[in-house]
């Protein structure tokens, strides 16, 4: 297989790990969001709680959570190696520079938008990750996750972060998004603007639905 | 003289590849708005030179858009404000007087300053010795219709070998990557029947000397193409990725 390590070890071969893997966090988005909406049914969690109880015991969505950690973990090591490495291609910075210009600040702060999902990451798995899975090893009772919802998104700090990260969200995949389709040597007159449109498109979407649920739990919208 | 110009010029100067260098204030005065940019620089080293100081070093040869040689980069950007145009086609007119003009070399690990903003391109030259050629035989030159080529991959070929090589793509890029020059460079055959025999072997060779000589990976912020004067496209970005990943998963080689 050494041909294969050597071409994931080049400059192309990295960009082409960053973009399937950034691919695949984009389908999960997906389904997240789906799942998720459910609370929009506002039956007190019903729905929801269905949707996450079959998320949490069917056995092909436990394994793809396994295949989702190695893929999330594999797009942060190798963004934050890529970002270090490129940093160190030009030793000397120039005095002053137009970036502006020539290109998106947000395609160019790719890192500091991973960084800030990171982070916000990390806390939402504490939120809600370990309690969906842990939760009657902590509680000694059964709490559902909809009712751990509410209790989290009670507080104006969590809400106001989950809205601000979603905001990262959206830039990020404002560029990631078309950017992995042109990793992929996937360009083409026809094709490229139905993808960046796409690109456009869910960049809003998505993290304005995700942005929504908590928002409308605090506001007590949906009960 | 009416109409004539005053400007501030602040120019990075630097003996040597080992000088830590430094910025230099030169004031010009009476610069005609029809002046080139390197007209303009001309005029500042005639009188440098009169005034016994060491003119500023900087690279140049035909001085109409073709050569690629002179690099600068003006006002935060490669080649100056203006979009499709290299330095020394680029006119004072597009400055005001009175303005200070900051004026820097290309910067990137693998294109080290030689002198003030003359810098060391020979990177480029070696990625194009490990696989920018077709091998053919010498001799008598075919006939012109031996191999029809299609109008759109000859006009698409065509665009691509537009790339003049002057690096501003990699000036521009926040990772100094030089993906845009390498990719002109591989499309130009891999659009044409004569590119064929050599397409996979070409884009490995010319990708792995690209990382060999410390340039940086493509993120497609898109600066290049927005900075190229040759307005190469990012679409050969993506073919030479097509290219490369297609010749590493089909090589005969283990
Ligand atoms: S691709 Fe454009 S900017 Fe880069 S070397 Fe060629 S002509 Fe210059
Ligand atoms: S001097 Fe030749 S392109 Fe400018």
């Amino acid at each position: 297989m050494s041909w294969f390590s050597k071409m994931l070890g080049s400059s192309i071969g990295q960009k082409l790990i960053m973009g399937v893997t950034g691919l695949f966090l984009i389908s999960f988005l997906v389904v997240h969001c789906g799942i998720n909406a459910l609370i929009f049914m506002n039956d007190g969690g019903q729905t929801f709680n269905k949707g996450a109880e079959f998320m949490g015991t069917n056995w092909l969505i436990r394994t793809m959570e396994i295949v989702l950690f190695a893929g999330l973990l594999l797009h942060i090591i190798k963004g934050y190696s890529l970002t270090r490495q490129n940093l160190n291609k030009r030793p000397v910075e120039y005095a002053v520079s137009a970036a502006n210009k020539n290109s998106k600040w947000y395609s160019r702060s790719m890192g500091l938008l991973g960084t800030l999902l990171l982070i916000f990451l990390i806390i939402h798995l504490k939120h809600f990750w370990i309690t969906s899975r842990f939760t009657d090893q902590i509680t000694g009772g059964h709490i559902t996750l909809y009712e751990e919802m509410k209790i989290i998104f009670s507080e104006l700090w969590v809400v106001v972060l989950y809205m601000l990260s979603m905001i990262s969200l959206g830039y990020h995949l404002l560029h990631g998004f078309q950017s992995a389709f042109q990793t992929l040597g996937l360009n083409h007159k026809r094709y490229t603007p139905l993808i960046k449109n796409t690109g456009v498109i869910f960049s809003i979407l998505f993290p304005l639905l995700f942005a929504l649920m908590p928002l409308v739990m605090y506001l007590g919208i949906i009960k | 003289m009416s109409g004539n110009m005053n400007i501030t010029l602040k120019v990075w100067r630097q003996k040597n590849k080992d000088d830590r260098g430094r910025f230099e204030t030169y004031p010009v005065q009476g610069v005609s708005p029809d002046m080139s940019f390197l007209e303009m620089f001309d005029v500042l080293n005639e009188r440098l030179i009169n005034e016994g100081k060491e003119p500023v070093a900087f690279d140049h040869d035909c001085r109409e858009g073709i050569c690629g040689m002179c690099s600068m980069y003006i006002n935060g950007r490669p080649h100056g404000p203006l979009q499709g145009v290299t330095t020394c086609q680029l006119h004072m007119r597009s400055f005001k007087t009175n303005d200070t003009i900051v004026v820097e070399p290309w910067r990137a690990k693998a294109f080290p300053v030689i002198k003030d903003l003359a810098v060391d391109r020979s990177s480029f030259d070696r990625i194009m010795s490990a696989g920018g050629f077709i091998s053919v035989n010498t001799g008598n030159a075919q006939d012109a219709n031996a191999t029809p080529i299609g109008k759109e991959d000859a006009d698409t070929a065509f665009a691509a070998a537009m790339c003049i090589g002057c690096g501003a793509c990699v000036a521009a890029c926040k990772n100094a990557s030089a993906m845009l020059f390498v990719s002109a460079k591989i499309s130009q055959f891999a659009l044409l029947p004569q590119g064929q025999p050599e397409r996979k072997s070409r884009v490995s060779k010319m990708v792995a000397q690209m990382d060999a000589e410390g340039f940086g990976s493509c993120t497609n912020t898109g600066a290049c193409e927005a900075e190229c004067p040759k307005g190469i496209s990012l679409s050969n970005i993506a073919r030479m990725n097509r290219d490369y990943i297609n010749a590493q998963f089909t090589s005969q080689q283990m």
